[in-house]
């Protein structure tokens, strides 16, 4: 059955062709840090689970040595504005054709393989697809582009290189997590928010409900990591158990509470840091800036949505 | 009162961010300091961080679609996009990104959620169409333009999370269907995903409202002029 470890090989063996490119780039004056490190992501890629836990654990520590240290640069180099304007004239709007693979293929395999069981792990089809469209989308460019041969992994590692350290972060930030999880952070912060509720004042439980839903995402970066905590602090015991409200309205709107607070965070570093570096912004943190007009006044909306609805 | 030193990483990670420390070296540090305050060795700290670390390497298979970005772009795809929206008349930063926003929250509340995305979609098409728009209607400073970038991806992020749990069988639901029948609660996924539609609505109005009203500041830069 095709699952991760396919998705895996493919990823170690791009990470791994970056590193090469990345040596052999003279433009870069730190070329021999980007490809220690992309390497060391390639390892982890094709040989995670046979590194055991403290060897990955090493590992870790070797990626955030060479980044911390300031040892991931740039080159230069790549194509010309002219260049582009003079081949996006002569390809036309075909290339949109080429970059819709990637979600064709997505939804294609997403749907697709349920009616053909047994080939795609189906906890995990949606990577799958999307491994699939990249490569398909690869084979379809470079037969009707005809570029180079290694010019797809030499533009995809300068667009790797623009994104730099930040690469890893989403995946630390889920490894800080598990660690907190397993010192117990969750249920300090469970109970010191259960001691703050006012008591007797049901709009009070609701608004220390969704607020805390929003901080501790902020701090966790992920709604999925408060949820657990806030709703066994709050949620349960008081707004359903006390306060009798509609269980399916309280998790559902305060889930969307959290949310609220993944858009004002740089912990969740997927959606708000990545996007900063592929976009290649000078403030690493203007997306989370752009996020903060919408994110607050829809967490007073579902505060009040909460109020309304559960009771 | 000792459990208080637990929270000693969230504080770290805090000050690390403020102080604009390289944010792997906050985390790893967040982490340490934690485990230490949970009375582990140095030893067994950094195994649960490398254990977690190759657990969660799903997070970062999403870069195996930049060689094709990479082969597009090269081949003129974001000038190609940008020409496509200067020849459209009545295109503008704002509509361009409520319609996108429209299909995002669309698509994902099918489950659709990696059909578009920053790497995807945002950077090699949403963006570079933005930005031609806010181009057409205004001469665009530095900053501005740095502000309809980080609205695309805005954009993509809030049509994503106030679409995504719409759909029955999307993580954050399981999650509460799990977490509740522990309490005791039975609930089916349907119950739950229906109560992320009003979130869904107000989520479309407040951010189009914040489009409109960056349409309204870059037109009127012009006719200022």
């Amino acid at each position: 059955m095709i699952g991760l470890p396919f998705v895996y090989i493919l990823a170690g063996l791009t990470f791994l062709a970056f590193a090469v490119l990345s040596l052999r780039d003279g433009t870069n004056p730190k070329r021999w840090g980007n490809g220690a490190f992309w390497a060391l992501l390639a390892l982890s890629m094709l040989a995670g689970d046979r590194l055991g836990d403290f060897g990955n654990g090493l590992l870790v520590l070797a990626l955030v040595a060479i980044a911390g240290t300031g040892q991931l640069g740039r080159g230069s180099g790549g194509t010309t504005p002219e260049v582009r304007a003079a081949r996006a004239a002569q390809h036309g709007n075909r290339l949109f054709l080429l970059a819709l693979v990637i979600p064709a293929t997505a939804l294609a395999g997403t749907f697709g393989f349920e009616h053909l069981p047994g080939l795609v792990n189906p906890k995990q089809v949606t990577l799958v697809s999307l491994a699939l469209g990249a490569l398909l989308a690869l084979v379809i460019g470079l037969a009707w582009l005809r570029p180079h041969p290694a010019a797809p992994l030499q533009e995809g590692r300068r667009l790797m290189d623009s994104v730099g350290w930040a690469a890893i972060l989403p995946q630390m930030l889920a490894s800080l997590g598990a660690v907190f999880a397993l010192a117990g952070v969750g249920d300090v912060v469970g109970q010191l928010m259960s001691s703050v509720i006012p008591e007797g004042s049901r709009f009070g439980a609701v608004i220390a409900f969704t607020l805390g839903m929003a901080l501790f995402t902020m701090v966790m970066g992920n709604a999925f990591a408060a949820f657990p905590v806030m709703a066994a602090a709050i949620a349960v015991p008081v707004l359903i158990r006390q306060y009798g409200g509609d269980p399916a309205v309280v998790c559902a709107i305060g889930m969307l509470a959290g949310f609220c607070g993944t858009l004002m965070t740089p912990m969740a570093a997927n959606f708000n840091i990545v996007p900063a570096a592929l976009l290649e912004l000078k403030d690493r943190n203007a997306v989370v800036w752009a996020q903060v007009g919408t994110a607050l006044p829809l967490l007073a909306v579902n505060t009040l949505f909460i109020w309304w609805f559960a009771f | 009162m000792s459990e208080m030193w637990l929270l000693s990483g969230i504080a770290v990670m805090v000050l690390g961010f403020v102080l604009r420390f390289n944010p792997l070296l906050v985390v790893v540090a967040a982490a340490a300091v934690t485990g230490l305050s949970a009375g582990l060795d140095l030893q067994a700290i950094v195994s649960a961080f490398g254990k977690a670390f190759n657990d969660t390497r799903y997070v970062s298979v999403v870069w195996i679609v930049l060689p094709v970005i990479g082969l597009l772009e090269a081949h003129g795809l974001q000038e190609r996009a940008r020409g496509l929206i200067a020849g459209l008349k009545g295109a503008t930063t704002g509509r361009l990104l409520t319609g996108y926003l429209l299909i995002r929250q669309l698509s994902s509340a099918l489950g659709l959620t990696s059909v578009a995305g920053h790497a995807q979609t945002v950077r090699p098409l949403v963006a570079p169409m933005a930005e031609a728009a806010a181009e057409g209607q205004t001469n665009l400073t530095d900053d501005e333009r740095e502000h309809v970038k980080a609205m695309s991806a805005a954009t993509d992020n809030v049509g994503l999370f106030f679409g995504e749990d719409i759909f029955i069988a999307i993580g954050s639901i399981l999650l509460m269907v799990g977490f509740l029948e522990q309490q005791g609660i039975i609930l089916s996924p349907f119950q739950l995903s229906v109560w992320a539609i009003p979130t869904a609505f107000a989520a479309f109005l407040i951010h189009g409202f914040r489009l409109w009203r960056l349409d309204r500041r870059l037109g009127q830069k012009e006719a200022g002029q």
